[in-house]
């Protein structure tokens, strides 16, 4: 199985998920018009990935903007992530947010409140 | 060509930094974001106000550019046309847009918008929530996530208008203000 590797644009994040240490990070802006579109492949490599996990998955996720029309695939990958953790891989989420951003931490803490993985919020300085 | 000054002036008094009248594209989209970024840089703003209103324009636009509805104009030939303006008074931003709707769409629109009003900050966010997690995606986006982020983030009540062109057609005006006061 191949790694799995996105480079970022305006309105898209980068992302790599490396299947040899299970580390996925995402990072940048995600304000794209179609977001399932975006997400879909993600959601799709971590459905593979679910079969043959690492014994600790950790995700970074570094955001600087993201759109409403991110914030449900965002839950989906998440939700993924939930199933992956079920399944016996330990999975922590790292979500960052730079120091002034109570938006970004405030978005960070919906997700934990809905999903049942370990997070940890991470202050970034600018 | 006097209306162009008249044009002028009106913008010059509301304090006016980009306007736009057309077709909304995804490009033009990208091209408008990237502007107002440079725009509040050269202001220099600071980060938390520029995050801000950066985050409630995406929403407004991409509104704009899921939502309109298309109707025909006086040639009836399709059009997918909207306005948008952005001023700037001191502290406060102030996003405008216009967009035709069809007059069957405005009910639902409406009693969204209405229920999004009729919440505080807490029941906003567990509002938010709740939408975020009821599994239905729509193909155009957040699935009605939009007016609640907006919302959520400017602190304020969305200021809309719905005038009636016809008995077919409305034209929907959204008048969103963002600071960083709340």
């Amino acid at each position: 199985m191949d790694n799995y590797k996105i480079e970022g644009s305006p309105k898209t994040p980068s992302i790599t998920f490396d299947l040899g240490t299970g580390v996925l990070e995402i990072k940048g802006r995600s304000i794209p018009e179609n977001s399932i579109e975006f997400y879909k492949p993600l959601v799709d490599s971590l459905d593979k990935y679910s079969s043959s996990s690492k014994p600790a998955t950790t995700v970074n996720v570094q955001l600087e903007y993201f759109n409403t029309s991110s914030s449900k695939c965002i839950l989906d990958v998440f939700k993924k992530l939930e199933s992956i953790h079920k399944g016996g891989s330990a999975v922590t989420i790292n979500w960052h947010y730079e120091e002034d951003d109570e938006d970004m931490l405030e978005a960070g803490e919906d997700y934990q409140a809905i999903i049942n993985v370990p997070f940890k919020m991470v202050m970034v300085n600018e | 060509m006097k209306e162009v000054f008249e044009i002028y002036e009106k913008m010059e008094r509301n304090n006016i930094l980009l306007s736009f009248k057309g077709e909304v594209t995804s490009d033009l989209l990208t091209s408008i974001l990237q502007i107002m970024e440079n725009k509040m840089a050269d202001l220099q703003e600071e980060p938390k106000m520029k995050k801000k209103v950066y985050n409630v324009l995406v929403e407004c636009l991409q509104n704009l550019y899921h939502h309109m509805d298309e109707v025909p104009d006086a040639r009836e030939q399709k059009l997918k046309s909207a306005i948008f303006m952005i001023g700037k008074l001191d502290s406060l931003y102030t996003i405008f847009t216009g967009n035709y709707i069809l007059n069957e769409n405005i009910t639902g629109l409406k009693g969204r918008l209405d229920k999004v009003n009729s919440l505080n900050k807490e029941e906003l966010k567990h509002y938010y929530k709740e939408v975020l997690n009821n599994g239905e995606m729509s193909l155009k986006g957040g699935g009605g996530l939009g007016m609640i982020d907006i919302a959520r983030k400017t602190g304020e009540k969305i200021e809309y208008n719905f005038l009636e062109i016809n008995d077919k057609i409305s034209f929907f005006t959204l008048n969103i203000k963002v600071t960083t006061q709340n």
